[in-house]
């Protein structure tokens, strides 16, 4: 009997190449384990019958295009749509021999911080099942979490692999922007959407990352990776300089129980061997949102436009010329988020009011990426909390956008420059996982992964959840 | 008062590369609809632009053919608009930091040459091809269903943007043929109207001759051909002058031209200013051509049309000069031997009209010919003409068939002609002179174009002054 809950992707790995399981039984076992526990969480919206690789099965976050298989975006506008391409990191996953299980459940067009923006309904927390897993990627997270996956790719834009990884418990990494092809993504926005991997812990994230990372021709905004990706054996922080920025860690709204889990962390960290020291990012906290909010919307108001009803997905009926089926396709088909978007993006963009939002937002991008340039002049690693909160209850921030987009308060500034960062689990909070964020330079993700292996080890947290021993 | 008029002009021209701007669909404008089309081109989810380098590559080519400066930098933006022939809703192009800026062409005239300023050329993609079925004029309000072709979805275009230096219509035509040449000899593009692989706009206003302001201006749209759209802005810059004359204000406007219709008067539209919310793309990096490759360029252009036209002016006349170069019969007229300006003007009328490949026709024997066109028979120069690129081609066959040149023998015959038309001997005698080439055909008819032309004249001419 395999137990899917604890089994890691590596481990799972060493299974099939000992023989001692077929890719094809695993395959099943975990399509067993999603008939029986999906049905109440929702984190996938498809599975796939037929392994269509030996090794170990993976799930893919439903922006990913998959050749023949329904990729929606969890967008109505795109029901029904089966691209005729794979995805780069689709095709590298199946070059890898790791069959696809399913494409799960996210946000809209990956707006969200919560999987409750699906035009499919909501994916519920694994810990605790009246709470949202976060998002967008909270399909991913909450099958890995729930045991419906060995591993997983989501994507992140603002925090939507870091911030639903922290809230379900498990290891998420948003890799640097242009290491991971974006070929084949429903794009939300261009200049930060990066896929990454989702486990159960730091190596099975770094094996999964050494799969899809790396450049594409296909990509015009990928590079070579300047050193291949290593998996972790550290076991301490020797000679690691961590950075606790200031304003990630004191920010309002971060709930004590959330701090004292990092905080603990932070010491545990220095009696590994880092040196810990304090350090600012002042006007990447301040700003960092709301630029956020200039820049993605912007972008999104241009990449949605393609979605007419002409060449794929929803089309609405009905009489008259084209541009009166334009509009139709497009009220029916994007929820209520994806129109918010497309409304603040153009506005930002349009003649008169480019110089004051999109274009000043691009300058203070700038300011961002100095301002951490900076502080890794003094520090390999920075640290704070992913999320401030713990997963909050559905429903709780849905009528508030503000208080949502809030939700990725601290991860946005390092997204804004462009930087890895790795979300793990470091403890809980009234029984709900605590993330704990981890930012490093341009194309460090080797540090990343040997800090979160050695702090793994130490923390030595249980990522099953509670309510599914 | 007199009025000068201000045109400026923004061309379109396809790069013939072997495959699409972004991506690598073949181009082939005219296969059936539909079947060259790919994620990228048809925009699908995720799909994205890879840059097409020949492309980059032909556009710096004819950036230094206009005199442009080659920026270090140039940034593709996306222009957003719906509509369905534009698949991604957002075309990319060149915005504010385009790949050329600031260049210049002379342009040749008889009376000295002019100088146009380039503002920029920059490459961008195509749309799809839309037809509209159902709706009025086949416009897309209305329309019951609009089609789509997505071959030409993606193809890669340059846009050229004069400045409004440009001060007669005669001028915006040369100034098009020279471009049109210029792009025809870099083998960067057909640049064939017809195909829709060169098209223009003109942006017309005037104002009082000598003064520096520029005035409320209207953009011609569609027009078909040089000449036609020399017209078009004669017509355009007297009906502005007429507004003003009568202190009138004109208004921004765009002429839409019907190129299946060249009398049609053009539909006018007031055009609200549309907001394409450029930004820059976020899918592409910004690009910074290798200086290297910018040289290599440079050092490929070929003497420009301009420098041709003013060397070849000196030998046969500027008419014959532009003429030649424009239409790139020059190269085969400096291979015919013998005197510039008669070898130019057959080159340019007779063997115009052949349409034989220049490449094929034997310029030594033609020379021969041409030498002695007025001793032989003119049907049995236009065999030899017709003749010229066939392969074995020999000028001595022709020039045996002499013509009728003994007077005794042509005297009957014009005498019997002049006797058959009375009526036009007359008119002739009555000043009508014209009527001279009249009796020329009549008796090349009757001696079945064996007479020696020069010998005919000269006797008409005399009979004829009676």
């Amino acid at each position: 009997m395999i137990d899917t809950l604890r089994l890691t992707a590596e481990e799972a790995a060493g299974l099939v190449s000992r023989g001692e399981v077929t890719g094809a039984e695993l395959h099943r076992a975990y399509l067993d384990v999603i008939a029986e526990r999906d049905p109440e969480l929702h984190a996938y919206l498809c599975t796939v019958d037929e392994p269509d690789g030996e090794g170990v099965p993976i799930a893919l976050k439903d922006v990913i295009s998959t050749r023949g298989v329904e990729t929606t975006a969890a967008s109505k506008i795109l029901s029904g749509y089966r691209p005729v391409f794979d995805a780069t990191v689709a095709a590298r996953c199946k070059d890898a021999g790791l069959p696809l299980l399913g494409k799960t459940n996210l946000d809209e067009f990956a707006m969200g911080s919560s999987t409750e923006n699906s035009a499919y309904g909501p994916t519920l927390n694994p810990w605790d099942p009246t709470r949202v897993p976060g998002g967008s990627s909270g399909g991913s997270t909450a099958a890995v979490a729930a045991g419906l996956a060995p591993w997983a790719l989501g994507s992140d834009t603002g925090g939507s692999i870091k911030q639903p990884a922290a809230l379900c418990g498990v290891v998420g990494l948003r890799p640097t922007y242009g290491t991971v092809s974006r070929y084949g993504i429903v794009a939300f926005a261009s200049s930060l959407d990066q896929v990454g991997p989702i486990a159960k812990n730091v190596r099975d994230c770094a094996l999964l990352h050494r799969i899809i990372a790396g450049r594409d021709p296909r990509d015009s905004t990928t590079v070579e990776l300047p050193e291949p990706i290593e998996l972790p054996e550290a076991e301490d922080l020797k000679g690691l300089r961590i950075g606790v920025p200031k304003e990630l860690n004191e920010a309002e709204g971060i709930e004590p129980g959330v701090s004292d889990a990092v905080n603990r962390t932070i010491e545990l960290a220095r009696a590994l061997g880092a040196d810990v020291g304090e350090c600012r990012l002042p006007r990447s906290v301040e700003f960092g949102l709301p630029c956020y909010y200039l820049i993605a919307p912007s972008e999104a108001s241009s990449n949605l436009a393609r979605y007419d009803g002409v060449r794929f997905g929803h089309r609405a009926g009905g009489d008259g010329d084209v541009r009166l089926m334009y509009d139709r396709t497009r009220r029916e088909g994007f929820g209520d988020e994806p129109k918010r978007r497309i409304m603040l993006g153009s506005y930002a963009l349009s003649a008169g009011y480019y110089e004051a939002y999109y274009g000043q937002a691009q300058k203070v991008r700038t300011v961002i990426r100095e301002e951490h340039d900076a502080a890794f002049e003094q520090f390999d690693v920075l640290v704070s909390p992913t999320s401030p909160t713990v997963a909050f209850e559905l429903g709780a921030r849905t009528a508030n956008p503000l208080a949502m987009y809030a939700a990725d308060l601290l991860t946005i500034p390092s997204n804004m420059a462009g930087l890895p960062g790795l979300s793990m689990p470091c403890g809980l909070s009234d029984g709900l996982p605590v993330g704990f964020q981890l930012i490093g330079r341009q194309f460090s993700e080797n540090v990343l992964f040997r800090a979160g292996n050695a702090l793994e080890r130490a923390l030595a947290f249980d990522y099953v959840p509670e309510r599914l021993k | 008062m007199s009025w000068e008029p201000v045109i400026g002009l923004e061309i379109h021209v396809h790069l013939k590369t072997r495959t699409k701007m972004f991506c690598r669909c073949e181009v082939a404008y005219f296969d059936p609809p539909n079947t060259h089309t790919c994620p990228v081109c048809l925009a699908y989810p995720g799909a994205l632009p890879v840059p097409n380098r020949q492309a980059i590559e032909w556009t710096i080519l004819l950036g230094h053919a206009l005199g442009c400066s080659i920026r270090e930098r140039a940034i593709f933006h996306r222009k957003n608009y719906f509509y369905p022939d534009n698949p991604k809703g957002y075309q990319i192009s060149q915005y504010d930091e385009p790949l050329c800026v600031e260049g210049a062409v002379t342009v040749p005239r008889p009376d000295g040459d002019t100088v146009v300023g380039i503002e920029r050329a920059h490459l961008e993609e195509d749309a799809a091809k839309t037809i509209h079925v159902g709706g009025a004029e086949g416009r897309i309000h209305g329309a019951d269903r609009s089609l789509v072709d997505f071959n030409r979805a993606g193809t890669p275009l340059v846009e050229i943007v004069t400045k409004p230096d440009i001060r007669s219509p005669e001028d915006a035509k040369r100034f098009l043929q020279l471009l049109r040449q210029t792009v025809v000899e870099l083998g960067i593009s057909d640049a064939e109207m017809e195909k829709g692989s060169l098209r223009f706009d003109v942006n017309v206003s005037v104002r009082p001759a000598g003064s520096d302001e520029l005035r409320t201006r209207s953009e011609l749209k569609n027009m078909n051909s040089f000449n036609f759209a020399a017209k078009g802005i004669e017509r355009e810059v007297r009906r502005q002058v007429e507004i003003w004359e009568s202190s009138g204000e004109v208004v921004q406007e765009t002429l839409h031209f019907d190129p299946g219709n060249e009398s049609a008067p053009p539909l006018r539209t007031k055009e609200e200013a549309q907001d394409y919310r450029y930004f820059p793309e976020p899918d592409l990096v910004p690009l910074e051509p290798e200086r290297e490759v910018v040289e290599r360029l440079r050092g490929e252009l070929p003497e420009s049309p301009a420098a041709r036209i003013r060397r070849l002016e000196a030998e046969v006349g500027f008419s014959l000069a532009e003429g030649l170069v424009t239409s790139g019969r020059d190269e085969l007229s400096s291979r015919i031997p013998g005197e510039r300006a008669a070898v130019a003007n057959v080159v340019m009328n007779e063997l115009a009209a052949l349409a034989l490949d220049p490449q094929a026709v034997n310029a030594d024997e033609l020379g021969k010919v041409i030498e002695r066109r007025g001793e032989i028979p003119r049907a049995a120069f236009d065999e030899a003409l017709a003749a010229s690129a066939s392969p074995g081609f020999s000028a001595e066959r022709y020039l045996a068939e002499a013509a009728i040149a003994d007077v005794d023998e042509l005297d009957p015959v014009i005498d019997r002609i002049l006797g058959a038309n009375e009526q036009q001997v007359a008119d002739y005698r009555g000043g009508k002179e014209g009527l001279l080439g009249f009796f020329v055909g009549q008796v090349m008819k009757d001696t079945g174009g064996k007479a020696n032309p020069k010998v005919v004249n000269d006797r008409l001419r005399e009979k004829l002054r009676g």
